[in-house]
């Protein structure tokens, strides 16, 4: 099941890591993206860490590493085609992360409270 | 929101699905659903329709009226024929740039069209040729447009024939239904296209007789930006200022000879004992950046001359994408003696990334001349 962030990310729990990447809404809001750059794999991150640069037609922006743990593997193909942000933002991952307290989701939002949020 | 400024074309806008956002004072469409990046490869493939009402269109009337605006403007009026435009600068007593704008004879009347940004203050700076006896008089009545790309002169000339003889910086009184329209031949993208001055009632009319036409969609402001900055087309405040002078920000072609030292009107333009000197003497100059690799790099962003440490050397004026270029772009204001292809640096996120100096433009412009 999916659970979104208050930054507009969406997880995804596969095994002991989660998948992130952002809503529709976020990638509807930024604009079309002509730039993505990912963190290096194997890369310890802290929680609210910045980890991605995201640039738009219009401005940069930042994706945080959702929880504390260990980056294990990035979307290298959204680095040259960024345009799949815009044309599919569910399957756009941007990373996989080990959270180093093990993968739970149960603090984040289901799709009817991001729904909420976003109005 | 409720005290920002609508033009004439506010409703269409809104029944286009465009995005509005505060510009100037004014709501103004950043872009309609197809995007920004889709809104400006349309109009370097087709024709693109913007709503440039927001800038300010000013008529001087009375007898010396050119010789009387070269008072404010360095460029060379007098000798602007019937039927043309040509591009100038407000120039301040430092030599800095107040504004640019387009002044086209219209026989009887010089027509100007300033930026929204500038507008009210430009008027006021106008209003000093009162003095001698030229009336200054704000359109308020009017929307303007923009037709721009390869489309545009059939999409145009359809509507209002006479419109395809025209050539680059004509301009001309056109009929279209019964109403007037005041077209020229230029416009801020790169593209050949016009300009369209036209009375504010039936505006939504006449766009929407446009947007009929095969090849025209409406274009908000984002495209509007990379188009001219494809085009190394500067932006007043941003690329120029107050700060900054014609030579500095590479404008000095828009200082014709006879304006400049030696020429038979020779000065008579605020600032001149500084800007005349300065052309073609620059220490400092506007110029092309080509970062290296895709990410883009903004207005802002410091420019160093090393690698590590080094000597600040400017700052970006305009970045961004450029969707034709397929790549980033920007402009500063750097020192004129780095050559062409040399590599500055960009502070970006705490990185320097390597960014080679170019010429503008970017992209290469399609006027009709």
């Amino acid at each position: 099941m999916l659970k979104y962030t208050e930054d507009h990310e969406w997880l995804r729990a596969e095994g002991d890591e989660i998948v992130v990447g952002i809503t529709r809404h976020a990638s509807e809001q930024l604009g079309d993206v002509v730039f993505v750059e990912l963190p290096d794999e194997g890369r310890e991150v802290e929680e609210g860490e910045e980890i991605v640069v995201i640039e738009s037609v219009k401005a940069a922006s930042d994706i945080v590493a959702p929880v504390s743990g260990t980056v294990t593997a990035v979307n290298a193909a959204l680095a040259d085609a960024p345009g799949g942000v815009n044309d599919d933002p569910m399957a756009a991952w941007f990373f996989r992360i080990k959270p180093a307290d093990g993968v739970s989701l149960d603090g984040f939002m289901d799709e009817a409270a991001y729904n909420e949020l976003i109005g | 929101m409720d005290d920002l400024r609508r033009t004439p074309l506010h409703d269409l806008h809104a029944s286009l699905g465009a995005k509005m956002v505060p510009f100037a004072g004014w709501d103004m469409p950043v872009q309609y659903p197809m995007g920004v990046l889709n809104e400006h490869l349309h109009t370097r493939a087709a024709a693109g329709l913007f709503d440039v009402s927001h800038m300010g269109q000013v008529i001087l009337r009375g007898e010396g009226a050119a010789k009387a605006l070269e008072t404010l403007v360095p460029a060379d009026i007098e000798g602007l024929a019937r039927g043309r435009q040509r591009y100038g600068l407000f120039t301040n007593e430092s030599g800095g740039i107040l504004d640019d704008l387009m002044i086209a004879n219209k026989g009887d009347h010089l027509f100007l069209v300033v930026n929204a940004a500038c507008a009210d203050q430009d008027i006021e700076h106008l209003r000093k040729l009162e003095a001698m006896g030229i009336s200054v008089e704000a359109v308020t009545d009017r929307a303007l447009l923009a037709l721009q790309g390869p489309g545009a002169e059939a999409a145009l000339d359809a509507l209002v024939p006479g419109a395809a003889a025209m050539r680059f910086m004509d301009v001309a009184d056109l009929e279209w239904n019964g109403i007037v329209l005041w077209v020229s031949r230029s416009g801020y993208t790169g593209e050949d296209g016009f300009e369209i001055s036209l009375p504010a009632d039936r505006a939504e009319d006449f766009a929407r007789a446009l947007l009929a036409r095969d090849g025209v969609a409406p274009i908000g402001l984002g495209a509007r930006d990379s188009l001219r900055l494809e085009a190394g087309l500067p932006l007043y405040g941003h690329d120029m200022s107050a700060e900054v002078t014609p030579a500095q920000a590479g404008l000095g072609w828009s200082i014709q000879k006879i304006r400049r030292t030696g020429g038979a009107r020779e000065g008579g333009f605020p600032g001149a004992e500084v800007i005349l000197p300065e052309l073609g003497a620059a220490t400092r100059a506007r110029r092309g950046l080509r970062p290296d690799g895709r990410a883009p790099i903004r207005e802002g962003v410091a420019l160093f001359d090393a690698a590590e440490g080094g000597t600040e050397i400017g700052t970006v004026t305009s970045g961004g994408f450029g969707p034709s270029l397929g790549g980033p772009m920007a402009m500063a204001i750097i020192p004129a003696d780095i050559p062409d292809d040399a590599t500055v640096y960009a502070e970006l996120r705490g990185r320097r990334v390597p960014v080679t100096v170019v010429p503008t433009p970017f992209v290469k412009p399609t006027y009709k001349r």
